[in-house]
């Protein structure tokens, strides 16, 4: 009996918050078929902050506009907690949106509007009182109940479509860049108060986003979209320190791409040798000699030095084209003896001169677990 | 050159000043006021004229005679009967359809739209004249007897559009994502029409309802058309003052001047508190 309860238990944890399964979504535009999402697969666990990250009109919002129900999807299904909800009504699925634009309703005060969604199940009058009361005081926003949303602040506001939504106890959250329209200051403020938030309430949260800094920071895990497909699925470190995909490198921070032809392979390592003294290796690439091979590098992983590297680190030999002093950070920009532009950052550790000037010959490196080949 | 920012405590300046442009603009506004209400004060004033006889055109003297005799003229009272029951239907009827055509205007992209949108204002530009001629001849046609019924739908039809036109305007300042919401906080379509949307288009449809009953009210060529054997306020007067009006009219014009200033001034009130 007991063991047969937790397999059950065990199953039951199993299942996914969201799956979507080789989800297609075309449309038609003045005669024309869009696709704006192209096969998407992804599982989103219970409990986890999801974040889909890419520029827009990369598919991202219709993606989640398809698990909330306001757009269908062309092919593929779309399963909420083990059951397919193609077809079901944006009012009768068990998730709640929180809009950009907030979507508050401008002649509701903020008590009715966070009350909309308890109204509509029939919620006794109490429970209304205290769950609005108690979500209120989770977004700190206890004392304004009688206020209209125009009369609010915009953080304010977006803490009002945040209590709205989760006041209902969704088995997931989805936010369409819910702090967009804030200003800097606020939206650093926001983002360790949502991380904080969701933490409380311990619910799946889909975060939809064009801002890479805000997905690293608060997501547990983060889906890259360009042009309607996932480019790669993982946790934030590895999508920063592994991009799999030269989009995935140049979308996320800065990323330097290289290219060259191996020269040889010493096991799984490819080794390009550009030139005398200098040489790039890259673990794990898989490349012939002869073959090209293509590879990311962080700017904050090179060295820059004035002599070449001792021992087995990666080489290159360049001249500083530009010095920007930017506080924390200097940046420097390297053209390669082969022509590639390389940016480099140097922590401003000491308050000595700097590294190097503009014109100077300097020698970059790296250790070679920093090289990353990126998808053929 | 004063840039924009000192523009303001400039004017401010100027007018503590009263200079001769701000006295003579001052002039001007009142001498519009009084021209604009000049008519109407002739009117309200001929309410009280103690005439004697058929014609009410010269000042004979003050009373309150045709207040108390308001409803003396029996074909007059049923004129005013049917003018104010088809006013208030016709803004009825306009008001629902055109406050549906305003929403599906500007809500959604459909095949016709630009049609749509293209008759419903030839229907307000288009001369009272045609319109009329051509709803008489619709209604010849179809065998339909001139009358009551006639005035009310050939009311609601060229009203209509200016409700449609005044919801559709508000509509496109809305945003889309609050019925969204709506729905995705478990609301159905009846719902979300009910607490959402038709709440934050009602000064629209409000609007429109009252210049549709201000358009039924005292709508004379069209009606005249359309009429038959039926008399509305405005019908009546035309067919009376060939042998002068009786005072009475100017007591029914009066109240319905005061009815109208009562809603302006309300409105003022309300739109005053809301801010």
């Amino acid at each position: 009996m007991t063991e047969l309860r937790e397999t059950e238990a065990a199953t039951a944890a199993k299942v996914a918050a969201i799956e979507l399964r080789g989800v297609v979504k075309s449309f038609q535009s003045h005669g024309e078929t869009v696709t704006a999402v192209r096969g998407v697969d992804l599982t989103i666990a219970e409990g986890e902050f999801f974040s889909l990250l890419g520029p827009s009109g990369c598919g991202k919002t219709t993606t989640m506009r398809m698990i909330a129900g306001f757009d269908e999807p062309t092919e593929g299904q779309i399963i909420l907690h083990g059951g397919d909800v193609v077809g079901v009504p944006p009012n009768r699925r068990d998730v709640n949106m929180v809009f950009q634009s907030y979507a508050l309703f401008p002649h509701m005060s903020v008590f009715e509007n966070v009350a909309f969604g308890l109204r509509r199940k029939n919620t006794p009058k109490d429970e209304v009182t205290r769950r609005v009361g108690e979500m209120l005081e989770i977004v700190d926003l206890a004392g304004r109940e009688k206020r209209r949303p125009r009369e609010l602040s915009g953080g304010q506001q977006q803490r009002v479509a945040l209590a709205r939504a989760l006041v209902n106890r969704p088995r997931a959250l989805l936010l369409d860049e819910p702090l967009g329209a804030l200003d800097l200051k606020l939206r650093q403020a926001m983002q360790v108060e949502l991380k904080r938030i969701q933490r409380e309430v311990g619910i799946t949260f889909v975060y939809v986003t064009h801002d890479q800094g805000e997905a690293l920071t608060m997501s547990d895990r983060i889906a890259v979209m360009n042009e309607g497909v996932i480019e790669q699925l993982g946790p934030p470190r590895q999508v920063y320190e592994r991009p799999a995909t030269a989009f995935v490198a140049g979308f996320i921070g800065t990323s330097n791409v290289l290219s060259g032809t191996v020269a040889r392979a010493d096991g799984d390592t490819a080794v390009i040798e550009p030139g005398p003294g200098e040489r790039i290796l890259i673990p794990g690439a898989a490349a012939e000699a002869g073959g090209t091979v293509e590879l990311t590098v962080r700017p904050e992983k090179i060295a820059i030095g004035l002599h070449p590297p001792d021992g087995e680190a990666c080489a290159l030999r360049g001249t500083v084209t530009e010095v920007v002093y930017l506080g924390t950070f200097t940046n420097y920009t390297v053209r390669t003896s082969t022509g590639a532009e390389v940016v480099v950052f140097v922590q401003n550790a000491s308050s000595a001169d700097d590294v190097a000037a503009s014109g100077d010959t300097v020698w970059l490196s790296w250790e070679p677990r920093h090289s990353y080949a990126i998808g053929a | 050159m004063t840039t924009m920012t000192q523009a303001g405590p400039a004017v401010r300046a100027r007018r503590g000043r009263h200079g001769w442009g701000d006295r003579l603009l001052y002039a001007y506004t009142w001498l519009i006021i009084v021209w604009l209400c000049l008519p109407i004060a002739v009117m309200i004033a001929f309410g009280f004229n103690n005439a004697k006889g058929r014609l009410n055109l010269t000042w004979q003297g003050f009373t309150f005679t045709w207040y108390g005799k308001l409803f003396a003229v029996p074909d007059l009272t049923t004129a005013l009967v049917n003018s104010l029951t088809i006013a208030v239907l016709a803004a009825l009827g306009a008001t629902v359809l055109g406050t549906l055509i305003g929403l599906a205007l500007g809500r959604f992209r459909f095949r016709g739209q630009g049609a749509l949108n293209l008759v419903q204002f030839a229907a307000i530009s288009a001369p009272e004249t045609v319109m009329g001629a051509s709803l008489l001849s619709f209604f010849v046609q179809l065998g339909v007897g001139r009358g009551y019924l006639t005035i009310l739908v050939s009311h609601i039809m060229f009203s209509l559009s200016f409700v449609a036109v005044t919801v559709r305007a508000r509509v496109l300042t809305l945003d889309p994502f609050v019925e969204e919401a709506a729905q995705d906080l478990g609301a159905s379509g009846w719902t979300t029409f009910r607490l959402v949307t038709l709440p934050m288009i009602f000064p629209a449809v409000l609007a429109g309802g009252l210049l549709a009953f201000a358009l039924s009210i005292d709508d004379f060529i069209i009606t005249s058309f359309n009429s038959g054997s039926t008399l509305t306020f405005p019908l009546w007067i035309w067919g009376a003052q060939k042998n002068g009006l009786p005072p009475q009219v100017n007591v029914m014009g009066t109240l319905i001047f005061l009815a109208g200033v009562l809603l302006a001034v309300g409105n003022a009130v309300l739109a005053r508190r809301r801010r």
